[in-house]
């Protein structure tokens, strides 16, 4: 339980936002273009994190699913950011030991000619650590 | 010397409980100038009182200390006694023994040694008063409201109902303001023209009420009773005197092609225009920089159809100078741009329009007679998708959107959903909302009723984005509650845009010296109680200028303005506040750090002629103060370098006769 | 053992609209705080010259507090960002003059804030009662 509360406060020093700020809107998720392929949307991630339910966010697939592309970072009215939270996530569960999403090994599989080499490289920085 | 008579009251056992009161009285006695002390255990009862006016009498004395209560709750009280018994109302001094000392004190003796020296205090600074007398000054009984929509002709009705003439001054060629443009009005959905006109006619033939439309404030001196307006008449290139408002010169104008105001732009008007059928004054106004003959003086074809003789190509701007005694503000909202919004392709599409763009279109007398046509194709539409508090509520967007909640939009939104719903319930209708805020009378039941009677279907969430794809508008937008994210063709969306202050409103408050708020709302002299007047003496607020309002609280204020207008223009003279700063001129080198600190614009510099020790004269510049503009704050004071700017009633020496004294 | 106790002088200017008041504020609502503090009302806290502030430390004062209204709340709309800038001065000038920096204090008290005044006031007296005397700038000719 303790535990959780510091992940909260390390999702919140990471991303540097501050989740009470959020209106609840819904623009975040309005906006999103992974929006189907989410379990968890963006809004929830923000309204989780405020009350602290951080547990589903870190076993989510969403986390991967977010593509970083900042639409509900600029059209949020309140300056919440979302994206920001979700990336935070992201790079906790990935400093966990043995948590890496992408191994070298597994690369195999998703080579094909439509994917440009450096995407798999970057992708490789992002879920390997 | 002073002759200083000491009254300490007991306040029943309020002062007396933890104050020695007659040790307090004995001790005070010994004081320098003191020839007079008592104490008594109700000094403000009738009993109190005539003792105060019977030692004056009899004891000949030129100042009283009480010793009580706060001088926030009974200085009035005292100086009024003072004033009775013969002596200048500043010549009283209250020493605060209860609330800031018997009051917080248990120790009886701590209580009363602190209660001496407050005493001792307050004598020491009344051996330097001085009688005050509060400057009068005349009060010109006539009132400039600026502004002429609902907010402005409603405060001139209620001015002029009370007898005191009024000056309506209006930018556009007529008044009516935004109210005008309304097609009905919530939540009794009554036509707003219907009630409008009638007012703006009853306002353009009160003979009270002298309407200047088509003008503006150009410059404003004085102060509060004494004001100085300088007011620019545009040229209209029509004799105001002599047009009928017959509308012929509109008709036969050959430049149509002129985007139309007062329809948002979505159809247009001739170069000569009306800008609509009830406008008060119906007088022709010619746009110049439309009319082919002022710009290339061909065409004067408005000129020859004129029966009246109107037309006058030559006329110039007025400039007219009017003495006011009271400024009402009244310059109204606009909605924000909506530029900035790509998300919402309001540029990319004529089919995103806002609130009052549809408003329009749903109105009678709009581009399109009522009928409820797409502006891109002009077919009817058969999804419509709403989106309210689009740049309201946007807190870090400050360029883009407004952090506050425009208030009205909840309820217009409900309105034009629930009309679409009635004239059309081929037309599928859907609101996007974050809250929906309805506190006001019979408001949430016409929500409610929007709902359920009219079956609009209202989905918790916010659109995210809005794409143009051939006649149709893709939507996609949240809906929280089912935690969905729902895609929508559309074939109109209206956005319910964010309100913000008139442009005008800033150099007018800099004009005025009136303050804003960072939104350029203009500020109330206090937010509770005094929320019609501004905090600068003479200035009053009417309608949205000071907030977001709709129409009924619109009216109250601008009821309530009015009422604070007549209480002023019924004196015939304003007595100021005495305690105000006076400049030694002697001292004074005129170097105007005082008149850039002034809040109120008291100060001006003179030139004065000085005989010099050497028997020559010599012109100095020099401050002086205009004490019915001064409320005495004291700011100059400190400012000055040379110590030539004084408080009267708080001068430097008082002030240091009572370190003094509480430092002995 | 009471004779000996160190007892403060300390000069409280309040303004009139908001400080004042909330001293009073206090009073109605008899939150305590030291007989020390003797308030001096002033129309503003731009009223207060910084010479007043000097001549009651010359006089034997042991602390001077400063009230006035919020910022952005000043009864005469700026007066208090004056005030701000002022003593923002005139606490270089303290420093330069070797007097502690606690004992001058500026602080914003709006009418509705009693217990805000009294929890300062209680505050203040602390302080300067752990500085002790101030005998920096009195003037000894003051004394006989």
């Amino acid at each position: 339980m303790e535990k959780l509360e510091n992940i909260q406060k390390e999702i919140i020093r990471i991303s540097g936002v501050n989740p009470k700020k959020c209106m609840q809107c819904g623009k975040c998720s309005g906006t999103c273009p992974a929006y189907d392929q989410m379990e968890y949307h963006p809004h929830q991630f923000v309204s989780m994190l405020k009350s602290g339910d951080i547990e589903p966010l870190l076993k989510s697939e969403s986390i991967y699913a977010c593509l970083t592309c900042f639409a509900c970072v600029d059209r949020c009215p309140r300056g919440v950011e979302p994206a920001k939270i979700i990336d935070a996530v992201r790079v906790i569960v990935q400093r966990e030991q043995g948590k890496s999403r992408l191994k070298a090994d597994g690369i195999e599989k998703y080579l094909d000619e439509e994917i440009p080499g450096q995407a798999l490289v970057t992708a490789m920085r992002k879920y390997n650590k | 010397m002073q002759r200083i008579g000491v009254f300490v009251c007991w306040c029943g056992t309020n002062i007396a409980g933890t104050v020695d009161v007659s040790k307090v009285s004995e001790a005070l006695k010994n004081e320098p100038g003191v020839v007079y002390s008592t104490d008594y255990q109700y000094m403000c009862s009738q009993a109190g009182q005539d003792l105060i006016k019977n030692a004056v009498k009899e004891h000949n004395l030129t100042g009283i200390v009480v010793c009580s209560c706060s001088p926030r709750m009974h200085e009035n009280t005292f100086r009024k006694t003072a004033s009775a018994a013969g002596l200048n109302p500043y010549m009283v001094e209250i020493a605060n023994i209860r609330e800031q000392c018997s009051w917080v004190h248990k120790d009886i003796e701590v209580g009363t040694e602190k209660a001496i020296i407050l005493g001792r205090a307050a004598i020491a600074k009344l051996h330097l008063n001085a009688p005050l007398t509060a400057g009068e000054s005349p009060v010109t009984k006539r009132a400039l409201v600026i502004g002429g929509g609902i907010a402005g002709i409603q405060t001139a009705l209620d001015i002029a109902e009370a007898g005191f003439p009024v000056d309506i001054v209006e930018k556009q060629p007529t008044i009516g303001g935004k109210m005008a443009q309304l097609d009905k009005t919530f939540p009794t959905l009554d036509c707003a023209a219907c009630i409008l006109t009638p007012k703006m006619v009853e306002a353009g033939s009160h003979e009270k009420i002298n309407i200047y439309a088509y003008s503006q404030v150009e410059e404003v001196n004085g102060f509060v009773g004494n004001f100085e307006v300088k007011i620019r008449k545009k040229a209209r290139f029509v004799k105001e005197d002599l047009c009928t408002g017959c509308g012929i010169c509109t008709e036969k104008c050959p430049q149509k092609k002129v985007p139309n105001e007062f329809n948002l732009g979505m159809d247009n008007r001739s170069a000569i225009y009306i800008p609509f059928a009830q406008a008060v004054p119906k007088i022709a106004t010619i746009d110049p920089n439309a009319c082919a003959k002022l710009k290339t003086g061909k065409c004067g074809l408005c000129e020859r159809v004129c029966t009246a003789k109107a037309i006058d190509y030559t006329q110039q701007d007025q400039i007219i100078t009017e003495k006011y005694g009271a400024i009402v503000v009244a310059t109204g909202f606009n909605p924000i741009s909506m530029d900035k919004f790509d998300e919402f392709a309001y540029n990319q599409s004529k089919d995103v329009v806002t609130s009052l763009e549809y408003e329009r279109i749903m109105n009678a007398a709009g581009p399109t007679a009522g009928k409820l046509l797409r502006p891109s194709d002009g077919k009817h539409p058969h999804k419509i998708v709403f989106i309210q508090c689009v740049g309201s509520r946007c807190e870090n967007c400050a360029e883009k959107g407004k952090e506050y909640c425009s208030k009205i939009c909840c309820m217009y939104t409900a309105k034009h959903a629930m009309l679409t719903r009635d004239k059309y319930p081929d037309t599928d209708v859907t609101v996007f909302y974050i809250d929906v805020r309805t506190p006001g009378k019979a408001f949430d039941e016409f929500y409610r009723r929007a709902v359920e009677d009219y079956g609009v279907n209202y989905v918790k969430g916010m659109v995210g984005k809005v794409i143009p794809d051939g006649d149709k508008l893709i939507v996609r937008g949240s809906s929280l509650l089912d935690n969905k994210q729902l895609t929508i063709e559309a074939d109109m969306v209206v956005l319910a845009a964010a309100i913000e202050p008139d442009k005008t409103a800033r150099s007018l408050a800099t004009m005025l010296t009136a303050s804003m708020d960072t939104n350029d709302f203009f500020t109330e002299a206090h937010p509770k109680l005094r929320p019609v007047e501004s905090p600068t003496a003479g200035v009053f607020l009417s309608g949205t200028c000071q907030g977001p309002k709709d129409i009924p609280e619109t009216v109250s204020q601008a009821g309530a303005a009015a009422a604070k207008v007549i209480g002023l223009l019924a004196k015939d003279k304003l007595t100021g506040n005495p305690c105000v700063a006076e400049p030694n001129q002697l001292m004074c080198n005129g170097c105007s750090s005082c008149e850039r600190v002034c809040p109120y614009g008291a100060i001006t510099y003179e030139d004065k002629e000085y005989r010099m020790p050497d028997r020559t004269t010599q012109m100095r510049r020099v401050a002086s103060v205009n004490p019915a503009v001064c409320q005495g704050c004291g700011a100059c004071t400190v400012a000055c370098p040379s110590g030539a700017m004084d408080l009267k009633g708080f001068t430097n020496k008082q002030i240091m006769a009572e370190v003094d004294a509480i430092c002995k | 053992m009471q004779v000996n106790e160190f007892k403060p002088k300390i000069v409280a200017f309040c303004c009139n609209w908001c400080s004042y008041a909330g001293a009073d504020l206090a009073g109605n609502n008899r939150l305590n705080y030291p007989a020390d503090v003797k308030i001096i009302r002033v129309p503003c806290s731009c009223r207060v010259n910084p010479t007043f502030i000097l001549r009651a430390f010359q006089r034997g004062a042991d602390g001077v507090i400063l009230c006035g209204c919020h910022p952005g709340d000043c009864h005469y709309t700026s007066g208090n960002y004056y005030t701000r800038r002022r003593m923002a001065l005139l606490f270089s000038m303290l420093d330069y003059l070797g007097i502690e920096r606690e004992r001058t204090r500026v602080e914003w008290v709006s009418a509705a804030e009693g217990a805000k005044f009294s929890t300062t006031m209680n505050e203040f007296v602390e302080t300067i009662k752990n500085l002790g005397e101030n005998k920096r700038l009195e003037d000894l000719r003051c004394k006989k």
